[in-house]
């Protein structure tokens, strides 16, 4: 008898486990109207305030992220061309989106009030295949602390990286994974022109610690002191310096390269009237001052306040960009990247 | 019977064997997937970038075995061999690194050793992003692997050979030259060739703290999460199963010929005390334990500092993952939840497996071909299961695309990637048992199901909780068999870690990491106190 009540006790103990395993297991989350599958290279920190912010005025539209890299998300949606996941983009860099525009990936359309966006900041057919966010920039994440500590002068231009004093201080993205490190890249190219900006990243190439996966690492390496400067860009430089990071943010003076984040829809999609609320939205000036919040420079230019630790001047540090140009060629730039440095074998001390 | 047998090995059929089937096959494959024959091998060849990180990966595999293997002998021969005080103490304390990711010793490691690291001057000047990092990452990994195998085989000591010894003289480093290390030989082998195995094919540690140095599992994550270059990451997977299945398959070679080391006749080891052996061990116990300790404690330290290493004021910001990059929160309930399905389902799954391998009358070759895929997952890297299982789950002519990016797949997944060392574990409890027991029943005319349930499940019942508490915190702690397959609604803990360390919120990534450890503790303890009360009840048999 008593053995029998112990074998049921037991029985029940393991099928009351079962249960509150599955039962947590089934809890499923309230499903909302319309679901949108988003793909973005949103810095992963302001995905929520976005979401957010969209579903004040459309709380119906639930917005699932897809987050990761620039080179990341554009590989992903290249290889799922054939059968798209994404149903909108929504920050991702141009140049990048004018690749997936010749495949015919993207859907035209015409948010309302487009034509209120600066010209450069949209796709110049019309209906446009994409729209403009804001500009981001490149810039260097100089550790004021750390320099002090190694007698490093600041730099002031690009060129002055390739000093034998910065030997294995500097940190840069991967151009092949970071829409920050492709837009370096390019923007050298350019600045330079090929042979002689190939020739810069050659002697660069002396100089780097780490090359890191997002452009954002190695601005918080720098402020961390771990690599006392990093090629990053103006927004996590300020929001590095905000969180007490001991930084200077240098614009080097030659220009710095950027892109511009931007929206589209992808062909194809399924929730087509939710895409095009989202589209719609992501140019009102609610979706601009949130842009602003972090950028200095948003897609309606006259609308663009002062970030606080950038300057005021910020247009005038952008370099001439082609962003066609740099589209065009993208995949040959990182070939010709990958072949050159990518078989590092071992961070230069 | 059959039925039972053909629905599990279907099972292992759908979600090991095709997946695998039709990775080689895509590696044959252009990007229009056309055959074209060996061209990407080819390919992968004349590319310096990716054919010199075969050596790399074998470098650090060996460089990280000739370290730990030693290192954890001599640990257990100090836990076996000495009368120590607070040897389990020092046994819980060496099994630590089970319970955290295979990317938090990288994230600890950069606290301690890097540019800014507490301890950095102990490097000369040496970076810690790269071959170095990877390789203290995996010494701490692979320790208690290397340890519990050892620990196994030496407490299979037959005292009366240390009798012989001492009553010969032979002095102590003779006795440890000439009776305990060939007694300890197989598990010597053994825990080589499991720790060599785990370095090559682990993709966490490199990936934090491998710099640019590239590895075969950090590239096979960039061909085909950087570049989508599925084919490729194929060709490398095929490429990184390749030492895996050696060092698997001379493993198994081995186990095979440890069986009968020990006789019935044999008498159990019980060391006297030796002040000053005892002492030397228990200093080393101490630097070693310490060692692995501060892995943990810095990964804690760094999780709750503001701004590592400008202010260190203590904060819960880093905790706030819901404003961090990853998946929040969210990410770590769905790791738990995954956590609970794949030890609840796979030791259900695990265990009538083995029951069906080991009781089952007749159908030998089904059962035959049942065993070998039950033991194929542990020469299978997570990593190659994943992408795997890409390919097969996400043909949009295979009608079980539906799981694709579910919590389903995830599920499926992590059940085969550990299904060996639970299938093992099964099929040792069941041996245990007199097949009298089927005898008599069917003779009673019981039908087998109910044997299984009255008999066989409470005997075997504390295995069958260490199956349970095995597939629980390696559900917890994998990245590389889910870092493919998850989706936007199931990201893991584990995965947040590593989106965490990628946009540079490292503090955050520790946080997360150190949520991962603190609820394995948990759960191991609650399996210890589950596992007592059930042994009281169910176990009562053994005891006279």
């Amino acid at each position: 008898m008593a053995e029998k009540t112990v074998r049921l006790g037991s029985l029940l103990a393991c099928a009351a486990i079962v249960a509150a395993a599955i039962g947590f297991a089934a809890t499923t989350v309230r499903a909302a109207k319309a679901t949108l599958t988003v793909y973005t290279a949103v810095e992963a920190d302001d995905l929520k305030k976005y979401a957010a912010r969209f579903n004040e005025d459309y709380p119906d539209i639930e917005i699932k992220w897809v987050r990761d890299s620039t080179g990341v998300i554009t590989a992903k949606l290249l290889a799922e061309k054939a059968n798209p996941q994404a149903d909108v983009i929504w920050g991702l860099a141009a140049t990048s989106l004018l690749v997936l525009k010749p495949e015919g990936m993207l859907m035209p359309y015409a948010p309302k009030g487009v034509e209120r966006l600066d010209a450069q900041f949209r796709d110049k057919d019309n209906p446009p295949t994409w729209v403009g966010m804001d500009a981001w920039v490149a810039a260097l994440c100089f550790n004021t602390v750390e320099a002090q500590k190694k007698n490093l002068p600041k730099p002031a231009s690009w060129k002055d990286l390739t000093k034998p004093v910065y030997k294995g201080a500097v940190v840069m993205p991967n151009p092949a994974s970071s829409g920050t490190g492709f837009l370096d890249v390019s923007s050298w190219l350019q600045l330079f022109g090929e042979t002689e900006g190939w020739k810069y990243m050659d002697a660069l190439h002396q100089n780097i610690g780490v090359y890191t996966h997002s452009g954002s690492k190695p601005c918080t390496m720098a402020g961390a002191g771990e690599y006392p400067l990093g090629v990053s860009f103006e927004f996590r430089a300020a929001r590095q310096k905000k969180q007490g990071a001991p930084i200077d943010i240098v614009f080097p003076s030659e220009g710095s390269g950027w892109d511009m984040e931007a929206t589209a829809i992808v062909k194809g999609t399924k929730n087509l009237e939710a895409a095009k609320t989202l589209v719609n939205w992501s140019v009102t000036d609610k979706a601009m001052k949130l842009y602003n919040e972090g950028y200095a420079v948003v897609a309606i230019s006259k609308m663009s306040q002062p970030v606080e630790h950038l300057p005021a001047n910020m247009l005038e540090h952008m370099a001439k960009n082609d962003f066609q140009w740099a589209a065009t060629n993208r995949a040959k730039i990182l070939a010709e990247w990958e072949k050159r440095y990518g078989a590092k074998s071992e961070p230069k001390k | 019977m059959r039925l039972f047998i053909g629905v599990i090995g279907l099972y292992l059929v759908a979600a090991l064997a095709l997946p695998l089937g039709l990775m080689l096959a895509k590696s044959l494959q252009g990007s229009r997937d056309e055959f074209v024959g060996l061209a990407n091998y080819v390919r992968y060849f004349s590319t310096p970038a990716l054919s010199q990180s075969i050596g790399n990966s074998l470098g650090v595999s060996i460089l990280s075995t000739v370290i730990t293997v030693p290192l954890a002998f001599l640990y257990a021969d100090a836990l076996t061999r000495s009368r120590m005080p607070f040897r389990g103490f020092f046994k819980t304390v060496a099994l630590v690194p089970i319970l955290v990711p295979s990317l938090l010793p990288g994230l600890a490691l950069v606290y301690l050793f890097g540019n800014q690291g507490l301890l950095k001057a102990a490097l000369f000047g040496h970076s810690i992003y790269g071959p170095i990092g990877i390789v203290m990452a995996e010494v701490f990994t692979t320790f208690p692997h290397a340890l519990l195998i050892v620990l196994a085989a030496l407490a299979l000591a037959d005292a009366r050979l240390y009798e012989a010894a001492v009553a010969l003289r032979a002095s102590r480093p003779k006795i440890f030259w000439t009776v305990t290390l060939p007694g300890a030989r197989y598990g010597l082998i053994s825990a080589t060739f499991v720790v060599f195995t785990t370095v090559v094919t682990d993709f966490g540690a490199p990936k934090v703290i491998g710099g640019q140095y590239n590895v075969l599992a950090t590239d096979v994550y960039k061909q085909v999460i950087g570049q989508q270059n599925f084919q490729m990451g194929a060709v490398v997977s095929v490429i990184l199963l390749v030492p895996a299945v050696f060092a698997f398959m001379v493993d198994r070679a081995v186990r095979r010929r440890q069986v009968a080391l020990l006789s019935a006749r044999a008498v159990p080891y019980e060391p006297k005390p030796q002040p000053l052996f005892d002492l030397l061990m228990l200093a080393y116990c101490v630097v070693i334990g310490c060692a692995l300790l501060s892995i943990v404690a810095i990964s804690q330290f760094a999780a709750v500092v503001k701004f590592f290493p400008y202010n260190l004021a203590l904060t819960w910001a880093h905790y706030d993952f819901d404003q961090k990059g990853g998946g929040g929160w969210a990410s770590y309930y769905n790791s738990i939840r995954l956590a609970l399905l794949t030890s609840v389902v796979g030791t259900v799954v695990v265990f009538v497996g083995a029951y069906l391998v080991e009781k089952a009358r007749g159908f030998a070759l089904g059962r035959g071909i049942f065993h070998f895929l039950a033991m194929l997952p542990m020469a299978v890297p997570g990593l190659v299961l994943g992408l795997a299982y890409i390919f097969f789950f996400n043909a949009p002519a295979n009608p079980l695309n539906v799981l694709y990016r579910t919590m389903t797949i995830l599920v499926v997944n992590t059940i085969m990637h550990f299904y060996t060392v639970g299938h093992l574990t099964a099929l040792t409890a069941l041996r245990q048992m007199d097949p009298e027991f089927e005898t008599v029943s069917a003779s009673l005319k019981q039908p087998f199901y109910r044997t299984f349930w009255r008999v066989t499940v409470p005997v075997c019942l504390p295995s069958t909780l260490d199956i349970a508490i095995y597939m629980f915190v390696n559900a917890m702690t994998t990245v590389s068999g889910v870092v493919f397959i998850y989706g936007p609604k199931t990201e893991l803990a584990s995965i947040s870690v590593l989106n965490m360390d990628d946009t540079g919120e490292i503090a955050s990534a520790a946080a997360m990491a150190m949520m991962i450890f603190y609820t394995n503790v948990g759960a191991r303890m609650l399996h210890l106190i589950l596992a007592r009360a059930l042994e009281r009840r169910t176990q009562a048999w053994r005891r006279r």
